[in-house]
């Protein structure tokens, strides 16, 4: 389709990513017991912690080396030093993930060599273990920023000793719900698997009255190291997770499989049968029923939605999925956008919907714009796409990343067909509500 | 963590020995040069002795603190709320996203002027820009900014890679300037600069200084023209204020900046009277007003019913006006009537109760007034990112020593430009007259009780120790605390966004902060925490 955009070629308005530290940091939650420090100014730490904590509405643990002109000037290393020492007296990690910003980058400070040198000296002592990723923001997104940090994971910690039977995931930026729902389908399964990283038990811990500032669950050091045991990986969402599988590839012949994340009935399909391809396990009817069921919900609810046309817009990953649910449902994409550039990203997702506008270096200021020449009837996507759906009278339905006026629904799953299937219900039925809500009292039915 | 309880080791002393042994505890459980040097940072109020306490030093690297950065400062805060300047971050896109609508400094779109404030403007700043420099994105996206949006004005903000590798935004917003006949100001608050968010004030400040203030003039003087400074519109609070001034009489020529329009900012100097909520952000622009244009200023605090009632008073003093004192009076007397049988109902369900705060510029110290309004007492007060005057009152500027990082602030001394809107003789009698809060602020330790505690850049483990001893029974704080500490039991509400309420200002906004207060603490579900069978 024809899309005119008012030529930009330098300004960005209402961007649809933001910066490598915060996915950085992301991913280190999801490590056992691991602290998540920023090596750079307060700021971004601050900024992102802030971020971080609206959107799941939990503690975030993370520190940094609070640099002011003194570092710019003369280097940060000595923060670094002082930082890490502090880090282990007072929070005692068993882990310390540390990414760096903007400002660390620009000036060259060098984070291996200086953790290097604080293990040789004593500094660091054994049993803590310390991966580091380079995370500037002026390059990728906070995609690449979790990319980067799990793949320095794997590549720091993973090893090769016997095969373990298992399957290694990488579920890319998935919420609390999210990976309870894998963990639920590959217990049914009876498939043993390494999640990395895995921020259940961490970003949805229990209220219990008391403080934990590392909660109990997160992936463990030793089983990122026996990722390199493993039978395959499979990656849940190329552009967060394609790197460290490569790198578990390269480094131990682990082979992987990139799916889209099983949201929706074909990609959960997709999900299920690599699994069992993989395991040699058969799918149990149990998964069976979930799936007849969701397909049946899918059949009750079809007039709500079917034939509407949708804009997509958020996380790489996210939109790519939820491209492939509309496609299940019947729903007409016409937007797909994101924020990360990346050409595989946007081949994929336009062989997906050859007639929408797929691009993956764009903003939600393009959107507003297309949205003037060519409506659609709702909106997939963050929070940030409030203002959108208010101006131009749209249902949202808020999936991905941030979502910061909603609460609660980090817990809920979209994934799997039991995920997929309270997103259907969301879908239908935020449709149903909105035309309520605008029916003028006669036209106001009861029954379907 | 450090396991230990506290309560019991204290029970006997006076609640001064008692809380100063309990920081030395705290403070003791960090390595040696740590704890030395945060014991410098929190202090036990005791009448019996001279107190002092460090502030605006660099946060030790490694602590969890809450402080942000220049930028934050800078833009986020002062020059944020200002709705129709089309503000445009230079750098990578971070710092510009997390800025987006993420403070809710609410503001109202008006007949006749720009509307930008709902969105993020930046140049995402790509690896190639920061190899080769970022001027001509910049300026090309000044342009294109130019050609969708049409602004009046577009301000830049500097974030941390800027001013490593040398960009000069002035000179890009000059040749802007010149080319699109637009105004285009600038403030380099790169993220390293300073130790805290308060170097960025310090910045936007001199910035509204010498580029905004005094740039048009006041066409309609009144006698009662006056400015509020510091304070941006969280959650409503200035719409409240207002309406209260106005139906006084006054007229708000600007505020600095909730709900904020370039134009009116511009004519601020022509206001008789400039009144001051928040010290810290924007004492520095109050300082060169008064030295280039002559305004008088008057630190205020319209948070909590009887400081709002004194800085009315204290106002109406000022201007020594029949119609003012009356109206004055009379407002009060409505107001007050107005919400006596709601907030009666909240003082009786929050009599006696416990807050922890820890927020901002000047709210640590306005809410304590509040607090003390609606029954409760604080017991723990701190700031992130104050100075020393924040704490010990503006008598304490000239002891306090220039340190490096205050160096690269640029600190601006004017001479007298104009006659100043309010007679000079005046304002000399005035301050003989009301020394305490005409021109001159007292800080907020004067103002707290024997016993309480006061902590400057707090971090998470202190705060944790400290809930843990003193059981709280409110934690008022920031977003990055909001659920950490709700986690171990204690009902916990944003101060610095109001998690979705307010306003909190003035007498209505008192009642609102009371629901709040009664809504957190006596909550049902706290009752859920603890499961029936292992109770
Ligand atoms: S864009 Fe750069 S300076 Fe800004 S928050 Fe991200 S890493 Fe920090």
């Amino acid at each position: 389709m024809e899309c005119n955009n008012t030529e930009r070629k330098y300004l960005t308005v209402n961007p649809l990513k933001t910066c490598q530290p915060l996915g950085a940091v992301w991913a280190c939650l999801g490590i056992h017991q691991c602290m998540p420090h920023s090596h750079g100014s307060q700021g971004c730490t601050s900024y992102l912690r802030m971020q971080l904590t609206r959107h799941f509405r939990e503690f975030i643990p993370t520190t940094t080396s609070s640099f002011s002109e003194a570092q710019v000037v003369f280097g940060g290393v000595g923060n670094l030093k002082q930082a890490i020492r502090n880090i282990l007296s007072i929070y005692k990690p068993k882990v310390i993930g540390i990414s760096t910003t903007c400002s660390a980058e620009t000036i060259g400070d060098d984070v291996p060599g200086t953790i290097n040198e604080m293990r040789a000296s004593g500094d660091i002592p054994e049993d803590v273990k310390v991966f580091t990723a380079s995370t500037p923001s002026y390059v990728g997104s906070h995609v690449t920023g979790f990319s980067n940090m799990v793949k320095s994971a794997v590549e720091t910690f993973a090893k090769k000793s016997s095969p373990n039977g298992k399957i290694n995931i990488i579920p890319g930026l998935l919420s609390p719900g999210d990976l309870r729902e894998i963990k639920r389908i590959l217990k049914i399964m009876g498939i043993d698997a390494i999640i990395l990283p895995d921020i259940s038990d961490v970003l949805d811990a229990p209220m219990t009255g008391e403080i934990h500032l590392y909660q109990k669950g997160g992936t463990t050091i030793s089983e990122i190291e026996d990722m390199g045991n493993s039978i395959a990986t499979v990656v849940l969402g190329r552009e967060a997770g394609i790197a460290p599988a490569e790198s578990l590839k390269e480094m131990y012949d682990v082979p992987y499989e990139v799916l889209p994340l099983p949201i929706g009935i074909s990609n959960v399909d997709k999900f299920i049968m690599k699994l069992s391809e993989i395991t040699s396990k058969p799918i149990p009817y149990e998964l069976e029923e979930e799936r007849g069921r969701l397909v049946d919900m899918m059949l009750d609810a079809h007039a709500h939605w079917y034939n509407k046309k949708a804009a997509v817009f958020g996380d790489p990953d996210i939109v790519e999925a939820i491209v492939g649910y509309a496609n299940d449902l019947g729903i007409n994409v016409l937007y797909a956008l994101t924020g990360s550039y990346s050409s595989e990203w946007e081949k994929t997702v336009k062989s997906m919907v050859p007639d929408a506008y797929v691009s993956s270096d764009n903003d939600l200021w393009y959107l507003k714009e297309q949205l003037d020449k060519k409506p659609v009837d709702m909106l997939f996507g963050n929070s940030h796409g409030k203002y959108l759906a208010k101006e131009y009278d749209l249902p949202l339905l808020r999936v991905g990343f941030p979502i910061l006026d909603r609460a609660n629904l980090q817990h809920f799953p979209i994934v799997g067909y039991k995920g997929t299937a309270w997103l259907v219900e969301r879908t239908g039925n935020t449709l149903l509500d909105y035309k309520d809500a605008k029916s003028p009292e006669h036209l106001l039915e009861l029954i379907m | 963590m450090i396991e230990r309880n506290h309560t019991q080791d204290y029970m006997m002393e006076s609640p001064v020995e008692k809380n100063k042994k309990l920081i030395e505890d705290i403070t003791d459980s960090y390595p040696k040069k740590v704890s030395k040097e945060r014991k410098t940072h929190l202090v036990v109020i005791d009448p019996s002795e001279e107190q002092h306490i460090m502030a605006d030093v660099a946060t030790i690297p490694g602590i969890m603190t809450n402080r942000g950065c220049s930028y934050a400062g800078a833009k986020g805060v002062v020059f944020g709320p200002v709705k129709d300047i089309l503000h445009l971050t230079h750098g990578p896109i971070g710092c510009g996203y997390y800025t987006w609508n993420t403070r809710r400094n609410l503001a109202e779109p008006e007949e006749g002027y720009n509307y930008f404030i709902k969105n993020c403007f930046s140049t995402n700043m790509q690896e190639k820009d920061v190899v080769f420099g970022g001027e001509k994105k910049l300026y090309g996206a000044i342009k294109e900014a130019y050609e969708i949006f049409k602004p009046k004005v577009i301000g830049i903000y500097a974030t941390c890679p800027v001013g490593l590798i040398g960009d000069d935004i002035k000179a890009v917003a000059k040749r802007a300037e010149e080319e699109l006949g637009i105004k285009v100001i600038t403030v380099s608050c790169e993220g390293y600069k300073g130790v805290s968010q308060s170097a960025g004030h310090h910045l936007a400040s001199n910035t509204l200084i010498m580029d905004i203030v005094g740039t048009e003039e006041l066409e309609d003087p009144t006698p009662y023209d006056i400015n509020i400074f510091g304070e941006y519109n969280i959650g409503g609070d200035v719409w409240l204020v207002k309406d209260l001034l106005q139906k006084i009489g006054y007229r708000v020529v600007s505020v600095f900046t909730g709900d904020s329009k370039y134009d009116d900012l511009a004519k601020a100097h022509r206001a008789k009277l400039s009144i001051l909520m928040c010290h810290r952000s924007i004492n520095y622009t109050n300082r060169m007003m008064e030295e280039k244009f002559g305004v008088p200023w008057l630190k205020v605090n319209y948070i909590g019913i009887s400081s709002t009632i004194e800085s009315l008073r204290e106002m109406a003093k000022f201007f020594d006006d029949p119609m003012i004192y009356e109206n004055t009076e009379k407002v009060i007397e409505e107001e007050l009537k107005k919400i006596k049988p709601r907030l009666d109902y909240y003082k009786e369900r929050l009599k006696g109760k416990k807050a922890i705060l820890f927020v901002g510029g000047s709210r640590a110290h306005h809410y304590q007034d509040l607090l003390k309004d609606i029954g409760m007492e604080t017991i723990v007060a701190g700031y992130e990112f104050a100075h020393r005057d924040d704490y010990e009152g503006r008598k304490i500027i000239p002891e306090i020593k220039e340190a490096p990082h205050h160096k690269i602030l640029d600190t601006y001394h004017f001479e007298r430009v104009t006659e100043p809107a309010y007679p000079q003789e005046k304002i000399e009698e005035m301050k003989s007259k009301m020394p305490d809060h005409f021109m001159n602020y007292e800080g907020m330790m004067v103002h707290m009780e024997e016993g309480s505690i006061v902590i400057d850049d707090f971090n998470h483990h202190e705060t944790e120790e400290l809930i843990k001893a003193l059981k709280p029974d409110i934690f008022l704080s920031g977003i990055k605390d909001r659920y950490v500490f709700q986690k171990m039991g204690v009902p916990s509400r944003q101060i610095h966004s109001y998690d979705y309420s307010g306003p909190y200002s003035s007498f209505e906004g008192a009642v609102n902060f009371a629901r709040d207060m009664d809504m957190a603490i006596n909550n049902p579900i706290w009752k859920e925490v603890t499961p029936p069978w292992k109770k």
